[in-house]
């Protein structure tokens, strides 16, 4: 088990090491974002915005003007919805290489409760034109996606996490941006999950492999451009679908998805995510007990999506 | 660039020929269009004529160098003033003045630099050119370039809670390298001012958040470069000019006149009494 946010500081140490062409952005949550080691490292790389995240989105386009790479760091609520008019104005809209990399995501964030839980983040940067989006699985996808995105012009909302989630990968893995990564195969219906979701849809399949129910397990770290490809392959392959995200099923993986399926080939699909509606302070675990975002509720939605299926094959 | 001392009669006599060259510029821009803000670019009118003509080192040769100075029309409605100077300088023809706020143009309503040469960058949006700007010039100091960043800045604009934070974060940098100007003509969107909120005491306000501040006459040219040349002899503290400015300058009926502020444009006797009063013969567009 590692988190998210530390694994994000440790590659950052790493990278910053190795080459000078970024600097990190803070908004006096350095501790919180896991870019404190960083600071303490390069600090002549580290640029301390305070509590002003407005300012420090546009603050960031100006240096990614002059040819610096900036990785601007903040939560999730505040880099989706503090600076969003920021982050499209002065950053998508001008096209500008800038990197934004949010921490505390969804219930993932816990005890700080809904003010601090962002749900809607995927929803609002996947309509933001220019704006790629990256979330990771585990630690080792994370210092492999965050490498490919320095590389790669333009904007870029990257997510990292705050809670402790279980290593999935190794550090062979591969990160191509926009191409989801099968991590289970299967043929009887197609699970698509997101960041802290994914070591859950793989418990599930693996709990359902005793029922005799084979999930296909797609881990889709790049939201956009997703990668249409890979769905309409496991259409073709499962004719279901579960979505697993922790975060509102209104915009997000689930509605990416959909948005594929219904244009190219429609099939059943059931959502995994928070129902609409701000969820309350507790530890992640509890959180995702009562919002529905466990393995258990994977499950459920699996079986759910098999009965329709059948159904429609009788027809 | 902007030299030693003071300028003579014929070089004010020069910038001023151009700034109302400029004016007839906004003017045919704005009748062509048949809206935008006229107001607030006739008002800066001189600032950007000094700007671009004496101040910057910023041209066609060098527009893409990473050492050229940089300007940003934070104030992004005002971008007719903007593109009137970039015409003199030669970055597109004045033919693209009829085409503004059209589709398939290079001129958008507000700025926009991937679609127009010589612009820096996508303001519109109050209170973000500014932070850009401070930007730019933390990045110059980080890379060790010598360039300065110039940011004109509306007075409504300063209803943005953004632009505070940035007063602060320029001062913490210590950016030297920027000077901020307030086109100071006293009229925001809707109304005066001083009707809207407690902007003032504007100039106190500016030197408790540690900048160094002037305040100058902004349709005098002597005083423009004064404050320009005071701002770069000033090191350790960003710059703030706080010029003194009437709104709709130099045509009689928008003067003072919050109706001007945008988006429309003088029609019928309107338009007649604008061309005159900006020596502009032609009023046929």
């Amino acid at each position: 088990m590692m988190t998210m946010r530390e694994a994000f500081g440790k590659v950052l140490v790493e990278l910053g090491s190795i080459r000078d062409d970024f600097v990190v952005l803070d908004a006096d949550v350095a501790g919180g974002t896991g870019t404190n080691i960083f600071r303490d490292k390069f600090p002549d790389r580290f640029i301390q915005c305070g509590i002003a995240e407005q300012n420090m989105m546009s603050v960031a386009a100006g240096l990614s003007s002059i040819g610096i790479i900036p990785i601007v760091t903040c939560y999730g609520v505040f880099a989706s919805m503090r600076a969003l008019e920021q982050a499209r104005n002065s950053i998508a809209y001008p096209n500008f290489n800038v990197k934004i990399v949010a921490s505390h995501l969804g219930l993932d964030v816990g005890p700080d409760g809904p003010t601090h839980q962002a749900i809607e983040d995927i929803a609002i940067f996947r309509s933001i034109p220019n704006f790629r989006i990256i979330s990771p699985a585990d630690p080792f996808e994370l210092k492999k996606a965050f490498t490919v995105m320095l590389d790669i012009q333009g904007p870029f909302y990257f997510r990292t996490g705050r809670s402790p989630i279980p290593f999935i990968f190794n550090d062979d893995i591969d990160f191509r941006l926009g191409k989801g990564v099968l991590v289970r195969k299967g043929n009887d219906i197609t699970i698509i999950a997101v960041g802290v979701m994914v070591s859950r849809a793989i418990e599930a399949a693996e709990k359902l492999k005793n029922k005799r129910i084979h999930c296909r397990v797609i881990n889709m770290s790049t939201l956009k451009p997703i990668d249409k490809k890979i769905i309409i392959n496991s259409a073709v392959k499962t004719r279901a679908f579960v979505t697993a995200e922790d975060h509102n099923v209104k915009g997000g993986l689930g509605s990416a998805v959909s948005e594929v399926l219904s244009q190219h080939c429609p099939c059943p699909i059931e959502f995994v995510g928070i129902k609409d509606t701000f969820a309350e302070s507790g530890e992640p675990g509890s959180l995702a007990e009562k919002y529905g975002l466990t393995s258990s509720h994977i499950i459920k939605a699996v079986e759910r999506v098999i009965r329709r299926k059948k159904k429609e094959n009788i027809k | 660039m902007g030299g030693d001392s003071d300028l003579n009669k014929k070089q004010i006599k020069f910038l001023q020929r151009l700034a109302s060259e400029i004016r007839t510029y906004i003017i045919r821009m704005n009748c062509y269009a048949n809206s935008g803000h006229p107001g607030g670019a006739l008002s800066s009118a001189e600032i950007i004529t000094y700007l671009f003509h004496k101040e910057l080192n910023f041209s066609l040769c060098n527009y893409r160098d990473p050492e050229r100075d940089r300007f940003i029309l934070s104030k992004g409605h005002s971008c007719m003033v903007l593109y009137a100077a970039l015409a003199q300088k030669g970055f597109f023809g004045i033919e693209e003045f009829r085409k503004l706020r059209k589709v398939n143009s290079i001129l958008q309503g507000h700025p926009d630099r991937l679609k127009t040469p010589g612009v820096e960058f996508n303001s519109g949006s109050l209170g973000q050119g500014f932070s850009f700007a401070l930007g730019c010039a933390l990045g110059g100091k980080l890379t060790m370039k010598k360039f300065r960043v110039y940011v004109l800045l509306g007075d409504g604009e300063l209803n943005e809670g953004q632009v505070w934070e940035g007063f602060m974060f320029g001062a913490f940098y210590k950016l030297d390298n920027l000077v901020a100007i307030v086109d100071y003509n006293k009229y925001q969107s809707d109304d005066l001012c001083s009707n809207v909120t407690a902007l003032e005491p504007l100039a106190d306000k500016f030197k408790a958040f540690g900048w160094n501040v002037l305040r100058i006459n902004g349709h005098n040219f002597k005083e423009i470069a004064r404050a320009f040349r005071n701002a770069k002899n000033r090191k350790g503290k960003p710059t703030v000019i706080l010029a003194d400015t009437i709104k709709g300058k130099g045509i009689s009926f928008m003067e003072n006149n919050p109706k001007w502020h945008g988006s429309l444009a003088p029609q019928g006797e309107e338009k007649k009494c604008a061309f005159q009063e900006c020596g502009c013969d032609d009023i046929n567009l």
